[in-house]
C-alpha cells in the first residue's frame, strides 16, 4: 500500500515537468476512513483513492494539500487550492457559496456513540465537530452541544465523559466502535442529515467541476465507485 | 523505511516502538522541530528591522511618519495576535495576488473580488497553479514569516522607541554642540548607545517570539503542534500503527522542548546583556566596574 | 427582527440567556457586533478574575522568590520558569488534559465525594489556568521591583526604627507596587488579550456559549468572509485596551501620590514582561 502511494505521488510530480496545469485537490486530513494522514505522512483513505481514480479518469494531474475542517471553504475561495474533498455533506447553506458535484457517497446516517446503549442524550452534552452539519442539529434539536477542533477529541470527549455522546457520521465512528473492544456502543438511533457526499467548487470553476462530475458518473456506471466504498466502509454501507 | 518495519502489524515491542519513531509521519514532525526554529532564525531580525524602522518613524520630525510609526506600535497593545493572525495571511495572500494581477493579467480581467470569491487570472496566482507542492509550502511559511515580523516587529518598535528616548539627552546635546548633524548624532550616538537599553525588551521579545510559535498552525503551516496533534490522536486500524490516545504524551514532549530552548535563550541572552552593559553608564554597566575594580 | 430586538435576544447569549439558536440567516452586521460583544463577557471574566486572585499569589510568589532559604526560593522560582517558559496555549491543552483524567464519579476523600466534573468546564479549569500563568508573570515583575528598591529608602526607614514586618507593609511593598505597576499595567493588557486562547485551544464551547473569538469565529464560518468579524473583535479588543489602560493609569497615580512630581514613573508604551 505505501510504495503505491509513494508512486501516485511520483505521478504527481511527473505531471509539474510536462507543465501541465495541476488541479489541487485540498482535504482535511483527520477523518479516517474518508481523508488521514497515514504513518507515511501521506493522504490516505477513500477519498485518496477516489481523487486519484477521478484525475486518471479526468485526465487531470492533481495533487493534494491539507486544511484545517473551519477554514476549509475560505482557503478554497481565496484559491489555496481548487477542491474540497473532505467528507464534505451538501448543505444549501454551503450550496450558496461553493457549487458541489454530485453526491459521491449516498446520504449517509450520522449515528451516536455513546457508553453504553442506553445512554440518554438529553442527561448531558453531546460532543459534535465545530462547524459540521451534526453541531448544528444536535443545537437546533434541543440537546445540548459540545463543540471540539478535531473529531479526535470529540471520541476522546466520550471516553473521559465530558459528553454523553458524540454525534459524527456512521462511518467515522463503525470502525471506532468496533475497535474499542466494547467500551463505546453505537446507539440505535442515527439521524439522516444532509444532502451525500459530493466535491465542492469555487462557483467560477464550472469546467473542472464538469469533468470532475462526468468522472464520478463513469465511475457509478462501471461499479468502481460501490466497490471502493464497500471497501473503505465495510459491507454494510449504501452504495449506489 | 526499515526492512523490520515492512509489515507493522505483525511486530511488537521495542521493534514496534522503534519502527513507529521512524515512520515517515515522524521524521515529518521531527522536521517541523526545524521548520519552527527557521521561522525563529527569519523572523527574528526581520522583525528587528521592522521595529528599528517602526522606532524611527515614530521619532521623525515630520509628522506623516510619525503618526505611521505610533499607529504601528499602538496596534500590537490593541489587538490580540491570535485575531491579527486569523484574517491578516488570508488579506496579505490576496493582496500579492492582487498587485500581480495589476501587473500581469491582460487588460479587462475582471475585478478580483467577486462577491465572496477572490478570482484573479491564471497567471496571477502565488504561486502559479504549477508549482509544485515544494513552492506552495514555501509561500504558505513565506507568508507566515512575514506575518510574524510584521506583529513581532511593531513589539520591537515599542521596545526600540523606548530604548530610544531612555538615552541620556545630555550624550546627545554633546554631540550637536560638536557640530555633527542630525543624522550623525542618529548613527553615531543614539543608535550604538540604543541597544543596552533595548536588550532585555528584546530579550523578552525573543521569548515572547519562541512561545507565539504555536500559533503556526493558525497560518496553516504545519508545525510541530500540528503534527504533535496528528500523532497523538488514537489511530484505528486503518493506520499501520493503530494505538491510544497519546496525546498528552506529545505535548509534554513540546512543553519540555519549549522550556529547554527559553532555558538556553536565558543563558545566551544573560552573556549578551553582560558584554553590552561593559563600561556603560547604567547601573549593572557601574556594578561591573566594581566589581572589576 | 430590529436591532434592538437582536440586542434583546444574544445580548447575553455567551452565558446561556436569551434566544436558544444563534443566528442562521442573515448575519447583519447588528447581529455580529451583539453576539461578539456578547462574547466579551467571557474575556473579561478570564482577565478580571485571573488578574485579581493572580495579584495575590504574585506577591507571595515575588516575596519567596527574593528570600534566602532555598526552600522557599527554588519552588517559587520553578513554578515561574515553567510557567514563563512555555506557551499558554500548551499549558491549556495539558491542563484539559489532565482534568479530564480525574475520575467523573468525584475523588472520595474522608468519605466525602468532591466533585469533579466542573474542572473540566472553561469557567473553572481555563480561569485555573490564567491564575497560575498571571501569577508567575506578575511575580517576575514584583520580584524585579523588589529588587530595585533604592537602597536609601530602606537605610531610612531602618533609621527612623521602622523594622520587620512594619519596614514590609509600609516602605517595600508600596514602593514595591509603584515600580512595578507599569510593567504590570503591560501584563494586564496581554492577559486580557490572552483570553481569547481559551475555547480557541482546548477547552469546548458547552451549548454554544463561548468567548467574543468563539462567536467571531461562527460568523466568519457562516458567512465564509473573515474580514466583518474579526475586524469587529478586534474593534472591541482595542476599547477594553484602552479601558485597562484608564483604570491601571488611576491606580498608578494613587500609587504615585507621595512621590514628588518630576520622579513619578508614568506608564509608558514598553513591553516589558509578556506572554
Amino acid at each position: 500500500m505505501k510504495k503505491l502511494l509513494l508512486a501516485t505521488a511520483l505521478v504527481g510530480f511527473g505531471g509539474v515537468a510536462l507543465a501541465q496545469d495541476v488541479v489541487r485537490l485540498g482535504t482535511e486530513g483527520a477523518y479516517p476512513p474518508y481523508n488521514f494522514i497515514n504513518d507515511a505522512g501521506e493522504v490516505d483513505g477513500f477519498e485518496r483513492k477516489f481523487g486519484d481514480e477521478l484525475c486518471k479518469r479526468a485526465a487531470l494531474t492533481c495533487e493534494w494539500t491539507t486544511n484545517e475542517w473551519d477554514s476549509i471553504i475560505p482557503n478554497l475561495q481565496s484559491g489555496n487550492y481548487d477542491v474540497i474533498i473532505a467528507g464534505m455533506s451538501i448543505t444549501d447553506e454551503r450550496e450558496e457559496i461553493v457549487d458541489f458535484t454530485q453526491a459521491y457517497i449516498p446520504p449517509a446516517s450520522s449515528a451516536y456513540l455513546a457508553l453504553s446503549a442506553d445512554a440518554d442524550l438529553m442527561s448531558g452534552a453531546v460532543a459534535a465537530q465545530t462547524s459540521t452539519i451534526q453541531a448544528a442539529f444536535v443545537a437546533e434539536n434541543g440537546m445540548q452541544v459540545v463543540e471540539y477542533a478535531t473529531p479526535e477529541e470529540t471520541v476522546a470527549a466520550v471516553k473521559n465523559g465530558e459528553a454523553v455522546a458524540v454525534l459524527a457520521d456512521k462511518d467515522y465512528l463503525k470502525p471506532i466502535a468496533a475497535e474499542s473492544n466494547g467500551e463505546l456502543v453505537l446507539l440505535a438511533k442515527e439521524e439522516s442529515i444532509g444532502g451525500g457526499v459530493g466535491m465542492a467548487f469555487r462557483d467560477s470553476d464550472d469546467a473542472v467541476r464538469e469533468k470532475f462530475d462526468a468522472a464520478i458518473t463513469s465511475m457509478k456506471e462501471d461499479g468502481t465507485l460501490n466497490a471502493m466504498i464497500l471497501e473503505y466502509f465495510g459491507p454494510e454501507a449504501k452504495t449506489w | 523505511m526499515f526492512a523490520a518495519c515492512a509489515d507493522p502489524k505483525s511486530i511488537e515491542g521495542l521493534t514496534w516502538a522503534f519502527c513507529y519513531l521512524t515512520s515517515g509521519k515522524h521524521l515529518d514532525f521531527y522536521w517541523s522541530f526545524l521548520t519552527v526554529l527557521m521561522l525563529l532564525a527569519i523572523t527574528a531580525p526581520a522583525a528587528l528591522a521592522l521595529g528599528f524602522m517602526g522606532a524611527t518613524a515614530a521619532r521623525s520630525q515630520a509628522l506623516p511618519a510619525r503618526i505611521l510609526g505610533k499607529t504601528y506600535i499602538a496596534m500590537v497593545r490593541g489587538i490580540p495576535d491570535i485575531i491579527f493572525f486569523l484574517f491578516f495571511v488570508i488579506a496579505l495572500d490576496q493582496g500579492i495576488e492582487y498587485l500581480k494581477h495589476l501587473a500581469v493579467c491582460p487588460s479587462g480581467a475582471p475585478w478580483p473580488w467577486q462577491g465572496l470569491e477572490f478570482r484573479v487570472c491564471k497567471e496571477a496566482k502565488v504561486p502559479l497553479g504549477s508549482s509544485s507542492a515544494f513552492w506552495h509550502n514555501a509561500y504558505g511559511f513565506a507568508l507566515a514569516v512575514v506575518t510574524f515580523a510584521i506583529v513581532f516587529g511593531a513589539f520591537a518598535a515599542n521596545v526600540m522607541f523606548g530604548a530610544m528616548q531612555a538615552v541620556p539627552k545630555a550624550q546627545l546635546e554633546t554631540a550637536e554642540a560638536y557640530g555633527m548633524s542630525n543624522a550623525q548624532v542618529f548613527r553615531r550616538i543614539l543608535v550604538p548607545q540604543m541597544w543596552v537599553y533595548a536588550l532585555p525588551g528584546l530579550s523578552n521579545l525573543w521569548m515572547i517570539l519562541i512561545k507565539a510559535t504555536p500559533l503556526l498552525f493558525l497560518l496553516g503551516v504545519e508545525d510541530i503542534v500540528y503534527y504533535a496533534r496528528e500523532l497523538g490522536g488514537s489511530k484505528t486500524n486503518s493506520y499501520a500503527y493503530p494505538h491510544r490516545d497519546w496525546r498528552l504524551i506529545y505535548f509534554i514532549g513540546l512543553m519540555i522542548f519549549y522550556l529547554t530552548m527559553t532555558k538556553l535563550s536565558e543563558g545566551v541572552l544573560g552573556r549578551l546583556s553582560a558584554r553590552l552593559s561593559q563600561g556603560q553608564a547604567t547601573a549593572a554597566g557601574e556594578a561591573m566596574r566594581r566589581a572589576g575594580a | 427582527m430590529t436591532c434592538f430586538e437582536t440586542i434583546q435576544a444574544y445580548g447575553l447569549r455567551s452565558i446561556g440567556i436569551g434566544e436558544k439558536l444563534l443566528p442562521k440567516t442573515d448575519f447583519t452586521l447588528c447581529q455580529q457586533f451583539t453576539l461578539i460583544g456578547s462574547g466579551m463577557i467571557w474575556n473579561l471574566y478570564f482577565g478580571v478574575l485571573a488578574l485579581l486572585a493572580g495579584f495575590f499569589l504574585a506577591n507571595a510568589l515575588a516575596l519567596s522568590k527574593s528570600a534566602h532559604s532555598p526552600w522557599a526560593r527554588k519552588p517559587a522560582e520553578w513554578f515561574v520558569f515553567v510557567f514563563r517558559g512555555s506557551p499558554l496555549f500548551i499549558q491549556f491543552f495539558l491542563a484539559y488534559e489532565t482534568l479530564v483524567l480525574l475520575p467523573r464519579s468525584g475523588i472520595e476523600i474522608f468519605g466525602i465525594t468532591l466533585a469533579t466534573s466542573w474542572t473540566t468546564k472553561a469557567w473553572a479549569g481555563a480561569l485555573f489556568v490564567m491564575f497560575l500563568n498571571t501569577a508567575a508573570y506578575s511575580a517576575e515583575i514584583f520580584y524585579g521591583a523588589l529588587r530595585s528598591i533604592p537602597k536609601g529608602d530602606l537605610e531610612a526607614a531602618e533609621a527612623f526604627g521602622i523594622t520587620g514586618w512594619q519596614k514590609f507593609a509600609r516602605i517595600q511593598w508600596p514602593t514595591m507596587l509603584r515600580l512595578g505597576w507599569p510593567a504590570y499595567t503591560n501584563e494586564a493588557i496581554f492577559l486580557f488579550h490572552a483570553t481569547t486562547l481559551v475555547f480557541f485551544s482546548s477547552f469546548p464551547a458547552f451549548g454554544q456559549m463561548g468567548d467574543a473569538l468563539y462567536y467571531a469565529n461562527y460568523f466568519a464560518d457562516k458567512t465564509f468572509n473573515p474580514f466583518v468579524p474579526y475586524p469587529i473583535i478586534a474593534f472591541y479588543f482595542i476599547l477594553l485596551t484602552l479601558l485597562v489602560t484608564f483604570v491601571f493609569g488611576r491606580i498608578n497615580r494613587r500609587l504615585n501620590r507621595y512621590v514628588p512630581q518630576n520622579q513619578r514613573s508614568r506608564i509608558r508604551l514598553r513591553v516589558a514582561l509578556i506572554r
